[in-house]
């Protein structure tokens, strides 16, 4: 069976083609200041079910957003995913009729970067495997898991995925850029349960650029080792307590509340900060936070973001002081510094951070400097996952309310927790840290060490 | 391109796809096919500042062998992509085409259009200029009523889809549907204390729903909100009866239990529900249904992403659960019957089982009666989203809460999440009141994000873990 999906090039974008109909498109139209970001993907995902295929998967996907400025210098945009010359001439139409209600105190421009030489970040591709290989790898995985231990009954939620993606960035001035790379993951999501006690589950994610480098020991381990943990669980009350933030849910609690870092959001009255505040210190004086969409562990880089602008690493919090912000053209603009590779693409363009690496700094000793995830004895909260940050954090006030897994730790001895919420506000949160752990740990968000803060309010489910 | 519309002259060529895919082995295969037009509007203060109109086409195909399927989906809608999408399809199982097994493919029925009707419903629907006109009336009427209001947003979006399923049991449907979606967002600001606050109104198949829309009702409501906010304290945590608005405050049973009686999670084993039809999982005062019917509610459908028609579904009679809401491949694997809810957000997905119109029932009480029935605990007004985990565990936020002391509302408070298990939770909604009302939401899930309604009337949990400081 020749399943692979390399076997067929369907769905390649054509840079070369797109400019020319493109530039056709503009001279009919009288339009000349365009710009446009395409996208493709191919991929394959297999689930499966006790040992059997559960769903197979496979996609070709394209989409492209134009961009057009009138002659009034409004700004239209049009998305589509008909790549057909049809589709696209269509796309043309649909965004000269956006611009009419482009808005007239505020447009995009091209980034001022967007023919800048790019950073070489040579992404490793996979050789693509077929449907049967990922099944085979995905159902001993979860086999493996299962056998780890006898309470543990079904993986309900698994996946595995291998997929490649190619982006480009073209405009009426000759910036272009065009880049492919491949991504392979895995997700294991378990559930067991002892006699007559709650079911528990617990999961683990894996990301590669390459299969066949797929760390799947380790997130079955990972997987195994929390859900056995959680087996053995009890209510706690509810009080104020020592947390300590697992890498992931610390990159989590600080994505949440990225708009901190985002000179769209503040510009917009939605941040936390505002236009004065760089400078200001924000956290305690040993935090360092910065936004690494180029370090070599984030396997899912691009080099450029979606208006052309190379991607770069930026210092967000240096020593507690917020030191710079994520921009796009328009931000950076209006803040006199130049765009920082974090943008989208649109008529009112967004930004987002790509890889946000948490660290100690060196300027500061910590407050506990004798915490430590692997040998202290008093008693803390260790808060592992966070869930429900969609609907339980209110970036633009600062506070946050969320259900957790993780364990109540005394003596070294960790006992799960049955179900709680931990509420607090982030800017509290960031100046009552009391330690930060020298290891830093790669998960597939970011990276971090674990992060001790004091006196925060848990609620129990007693 | 090979489809250019949607209409009973695809017929010879759909069919010459599936009796391909037939006669590889398949037992069934299905060809969903999909265009799209949709604008989205954002007004921030006084000006339009986003105007985003989007195009789509795209197809999914699928193909089961016994209990197992594959299902690829392609922007590339040329007989060379289709090709090669139901040869990928196929290949997961280990099908190939030109097999000429004996299988046969006895021919697609006529076409049941379900659209018929609504052919003009785009040209009908609001155009730019009156949709932005619209917005910003929206956000200078929220002007009028406050000056504290730092931010103002409204938004709109207009999504209108065109269907076509095909599949070789012989089902061949088509539907034209159009949703629409307002939300209006404040952030409200004195001092150093500041409140959001957010509403959304959505419907279906109303192409004059944003003319119809009560912009001044929408504004003093949201604005009353923001301000009774602005002032609140963090609600202190604990254990207590909590009394639930009707509209969105159904986000509960949609997250407590609804999902849970998706054959999506009787397939996984997650759901705490499957061995209990005809047994008794909630209060006697409890009465549920999920249905596509109720005129212009967000998730009304005329037939699902497989091509049938929507069922009234009794979930829950008087605590005792009546049945589960199927889609195709939940059928199969399940047994349970298939209640019209294959749903899917577009062509990349494969349909699943997922919610439409999800209610409690209501009962006889009137609200007032469940707030004078609790001496201490929390008074939820308006709910924010909710998520519910692998083993039944759900929460969701509170967005505008109110104490309740001994029997009357007291002040507001906020930063409340609920948590709990849908099977000790359930069984503690002791009354429902007599108002029953609708509200729209977006629900995600393993098909994507769909269109749907919550709804309840007032009703009073006994005890619920409130989060809070």
């Amino acid at each position: 069976m020749d399943n692979s999906i390399s076997s067929q090039q369907i769905g390649e974008l054509d840079p070369e083609l797109l400019n020319s109909l493109l530039e056709r498109y503009s001279n009919d139209s009288e339009i000349v200041k365009w710009d446009m970001g395409a996208s493709a993907s191919r991929d394959v995902s297999v689930q499966v079910q006790q040992g059997n295929a559960k769903q197979l998967k496979g996609s070709q996907r394209n989409s492209m957003t134009l961009r057009v400025w009138n002659k009034y210098n409004q700004v239209g945009i049009t998305s589509t995913s008909d790549l057909t010359s049809e589709g696209i001439n269509k796309a043309m139409r649909g965004a000269i009729e956006a611009s009419l209600f482009g808005n007239k105190k505020e447009s995009p421009e091209f980034s001022p970067l967007a023919k800048k030489e790019l950073v070489d970040i040579n992404p490793k591709s996979s050789n693509p495997h077929s449907i049967d290989e990922l099944l085979s790898i995905l159902k001993k995985a979860e086999k493996q898991l299962i056998d780890t231990h006898q309470s543990i009954d079904s993986v309900p939620y698994n996946g595995l995925n291998e997929s490649y993606m190619e982006r480009i960035y073209l405009n009426s001035e000759g910036a272009n850029r065009h880049m492919k790379l491949s991504q392979s993951s895995i997700y294991l999501y378990a559930k067991a349960q002892e006699e007559n006690k709650k079911p528990r589950s617990a999961g683990g994610i894996r990301i590669n650029s390459n299969l066949d480098e797929l760390d799947i020991e380790s997130c079955i381990n990972e997987t195994s080792d929390k859900l056995i943990s959680h087996l053995n669980y009890k209510s706690i009350e509810t009080s104020k307590y020592l947390i300590c933030f697992s890498p992931e849910a610390f990159l989590q609690l600080i994505n949440a509340f990225s708009s901190m870092f985002n000179a769209r959001s503040i510009i917009d009255g939605l941040s936390l900060m505002n236009e004065d505040s760089i400078g200001n210190q924000i956290a305690v004086s040993n935090l360092n936070i910065s936004d690494e969409g180029l370090h070599p562990e984030n396997v899912g880089a691009f080099s450029f973001d979606g208006e052309g602008t190379p991607t770069q690493n930026v210092k967000l919090i240096s020593n507690g002081r917020l030191t710079n912000l994520l921009h796009s053209e328009a931000t950076a603009r209006k803040f006199g510094v130049k765009p920082t590779g974090h943008a989208g693409l649109g008529a009112k363009v967004s930004v987002s951070p790509d890889w946000l690496v948490v660290s100690k700094s060196e300027s500061d000793i910590d407050k506990e400097k004798n915490l430590n995830v692997k040998n202290t004895l008093k008693e803390y909260i260790l808060i592992d996952e966070l869930s429900a940050i969609h609907s339980g954090v209110k970036a633009s006030q600062g506070s946050f309310s969320l259900p957790f897994d993780g364990w109540i730790v005394n003596d070294g001895k960790r006992i799960s927790i049955e179900a709680a919420t931990v509420a607090g506000d982030i800017l509290k949160v960031l100046k009552n840290i009391v330690k930060i752990e020298n290891e830093q740990i790669v998960t597939h968000q970011g990276i971090s060490p674990h992060v001790w803060v004091e006196n925060i309010s848990i609620t129990g489910e007693a | 391109m090979l489809f250019h519309t949607f209409d009973e002259t695809l017929k010879p060529q759909i069919e010459e796809l599936l009796s391909l895919g037939k006669s590889a082995g398949a037992d069934l295969v299905e060809v969903f096919l999909e265009k799209s037009d949709n604008i989205s509007l954002l007004a921030e203060q006084d000006d339009i500042s986003n105007v985003s109109p989007s195009f789509g086409i795209g197809a999914g195909i699928r193909v089961f062998l016994g209990k197992k399927d594959g299902f690829v989906s392609t922007n590339d809608l040329s007989k060379e992509g289709l090709l090669f999408a139901l040869n990928q399809a196929l290949g997961m199982l280990g099908l190939v085409t030109g097999s000429l097994t004996n299988d046969k493919f006895e021919g697609l029925s006529d076409l049941r259009d379900f659209g018929t009707k609504k052919n003009d419903w785009l040209e009908h629907s609001p155009n730019l200029d009156e949709s932005t006109i619209k917005l910003i009336e929206a956000t200078k009427s929220l002007a009028d009523k406050n000056k504290n209001l730092q931010v103002r947003r409204a938004s709109y979006a207009r999504n209108w889809q065109e269907v076509l399923v095909a599949a070789t049991d012989g089902v061949f449907a088509r539907d034209i549907r159009l949703h629409q979606t307002v939300g209006l967002n404040v952030i409200a600001q004195q001092d150093k204390n500041r409140s959001t606050s957010a509403r959304r109104y959505g419907s279906s198949d109303n192409p004059d729903d944003l003319r119809n829309w009560e912009i001044e009702k929408s504004a003093c409501e949201l604005n009353e909100s923001a301000q009774k906010m602005l002032y609140a304290e963090y609600v202190e945590a604990g254990q207590m009866p909590v009394v639930l608005a009707n509209k969105f405050g159904g986000v509960i049973f949609h997250e407590a239990c609804g999902h849970l009686l998706e054959t999506t999670q009787l397939e996984r084993g997650t759901s705490p529900f499957h061995d209990s039809i005809d047994k008794q999982i909630a209060h006697k005062a409890v009465s549920a249904v999920d249905e596509g019917f109720s005129n212009h509610a967000f998730g009304s459908l005329s037939m699902d992403d497989e091509g049938m028609e929507p069922q009234n579904t009794l979930l829950i009679e008087k605590g005792i659960l009546k049945k589960f809401l199927s889609d195709r491949a939940g059928s199969l694997r399940t047994g349970h019957p298939r209640t019209g809810s294959g749903r899917r957000q577009n062509f990349s997905f494969a349909a699943a089982s997922r919610m439409r119109n999800t209610y409690i029932k209501q009962g006889n009480f009137s609200p007032d009666e469940l707030i004078k029935s609790v001496d201490d605990g929390l008074y939820c007004k308006s709910m924010g989203g909710g998520s519910v985990g692998p083993t039944g565990q759900f929460n969701f936020s509170v967005e505008e809460g109110y104490l309740i002391k001994n029997g009357k509302l007291d002040k507001p408070v906020k930063g409340a999440t609920l948590i709990g298990e849908a099977k000790e939770i359930l069984p503690r909604i002791s009354m429902c009141a007599n108002d029953l009302d609708l509200a729209a939401g977006f629900c995600g899930s393993v098909s994507g994000s769909v269109n749907v309604t919550v709804g309840q009337p007032h009703i009073k949990v006994d005890s619920i873990t409130v989060g809070g400081r």
